[in-house]
């Protein structure tokens, strides 16, 4: 299973496919523009697709029986007249979609409901497969959100949403910068989350802050969901709580700086992750592109590089550009440079698809 | 009415022809204009029926002053070039 990969660039969008123990592209769609991020939902098998279009917006696109149609993009509600929102740099805050950067299907008993992260923060949910989308008034109305802050970009942006497996109800989500945030009535109420963490950009007394948390990336054991794994501006976080407390990984070679962070649908203790120089650099330490993967719950790691370049190598891979198939064997990931390698035996070895791809925003298995 | 010419980097995108359109302002033309290809509103205005930031509106040869109402004037033989700024690249 899992055959093809959806390879989200700057330039368009590749399908991946595997044919006689190979993989290659076969397939690009959308070319020329920017797509920056796809969802397949498992119950409906409907693929999502965000476009930028830079000057013209955001667009959301949905595929059918032959081919794509636009839909509605997500799109914020008139902001109050009179209202004054300014953004950290003392501007006003557009209410505007100015990205798509989290794209995350409801639960099996939820046919059509998809969750939506967007920059400058808004969290939209649909309950009709996309033909329409509402922002989720209680989060972006919380008095809490106006702290959230851009990171890396000049916005805060929601970019990781997970859906609890045994209770839709329950969803968690991260923000770059705001920290963790969770429902556990389908975003009626919410609650910070993320005890723990360690954010060394703010001033001492708001280090340990869950509002100033720079999540990268959060991600969860299916089988297990009271482990998360968090790949964070600062480090590496574990969770043995559903996100309430955090511990921290350190000393692992060459980094614990990075994106994304994959984690074993069943094995809760094994996670994978692409490090970088840290965040004054951001490229592989001594050109070497490598992944680590920790089997032990963050004990040790291995660092794995057998089929990855290991000279000159510079390629940064995006929180979403790593990806873990459904039975936890195949990892596909692919960099800033271009460059789309998959793995078939947990990361032990990889393949090199291509390197001459557009810059990679987003990897995922069909 | 007044004429309205789209950028042609937008064709690629969604169908907006030139068309000819009522209205005193630049609001009233674009709404007009949009009423028959409504999906074409988005890719030129924000949520907040504001000019999308890297969008430039030409009227008689003068890039409009109002982005966010819309309200430089528009006479009946008056051309409303929809254009790209260069500033998005």
């Amino acid at each position: 299973m899992n055959d093809t990969i959806l390879v989200s660039t700057r330039k368009g969008l590749f399908w991946v496919g595997r044919k006689n123990g190979s993989w290659d592209i076969e397939q690009v769609d959308f070319l020329g523009d920017n797509v920056s991020l796809t969802l397949t939902d498992p119950i409906s098998g409907r693929h999502f697709v965000a476009l930028d279009h830079g000057h013209f917006g955001v667009k959301m696109h949905r595929s059918t029986a032959t081919g794509w149609e636009e839909i509605a993009a997500p799109a914020y509600p008139p902001k109050p007249e009179g209202l004054e929102e300014n953004d950290m740099w003392g501007r006003p805050l557009a209410w505007s979609t100015a990205r798509i950067w989290a794209l995350q299907a409801g639960g099996a008993d939820e046919p059509g409901v998809i969750w939506c992260g967007t920059l400058p923060g808004g969290l939209f949910r649909s309950t009709n497969h996309g033909d329409s989308w509402e922002l989720i008034r209680p989060l972006w109305d919380h008095p809490k959100r106006k702290q959230w802050m851009g990171g890396g970009a000049d916005l805060p942006g929601i970019h990781s949403i997970l859906v609890d497996p045994h209770n839709s109800k329950r969803v968690w989500i991260a923000v770059s910068t705001g920290g963790i945030w969770f429902t556990e009535d389908s975003g009626a109420s919410w609650t910070q989350r993320g005890e723990g963490m360690r954010a060394e950009y703010v001033p001492p007394e708001l280090t340990h802050d869950p509002i100033a948390q720079d999540v990268h990336c959060l991600a969860q054991c299916l089988a297990v969901p009271h482990r998360m794994w968090v790949q964070h501006h600062n480090g590496i976080f574990v969770s043995s709580d559903e996100g309430k407390t955090f511990s921290e990984i350190t000393d692992v070679e060459p980094s614990t700086f990075g994106f994304p962070v994959v984690v074993h649908p069943r094995d809760p203790d094994t996670a994978w992750f692409v490090p970088e120089i840290k965040d004054e650099k951001r490229i592989p330490r001594d050109g070497r592109l490598v992944v680590t993967r920790t089997r032990d719950g963050g004990k040790s790691f291995d660092t794995l590089t057998e089929g990855l370049p290991q000279r000159h190598a510079y390629d940064v891979v995006y929180r979403h550009a790593l990806a873990l198939n459904a039975t936890g064997d195949r990892l596909a990931f692919g960099s800033t440079t271009g460059g789309l390698w998959v793995s078939e035996d947990q990361g032990d070895q990889w393949s090199n698809v291509t390197s001459t791809l557009p810059p990679i925003y987003a990897v995922r298995f069909v | 009415m007044a004429k309205v010419v789209f950028t042609p980097n937008i064709q690629r995108h969604v169908v907006c022809p030139q068309a000819e359109a009522a209205g005193g302002s630049v609001r009233e033309v674009l709404d007009n204009a949009f009423a028959s290809h409504p999906q074409v509103r988005s890719y030129v205005l924000d949520e907040q029926a504001a000019l999308r930031r890297h969008m430039t509106i030409f009227v008689d040869g003068r890039a409009i002053r109002d982005r966010v109402r819309l309200s430089d004037p528009v006479t009946t033989s008056s051309t409303v070039y929809v254009f790209q700024a260069l500033s998005g690249g």
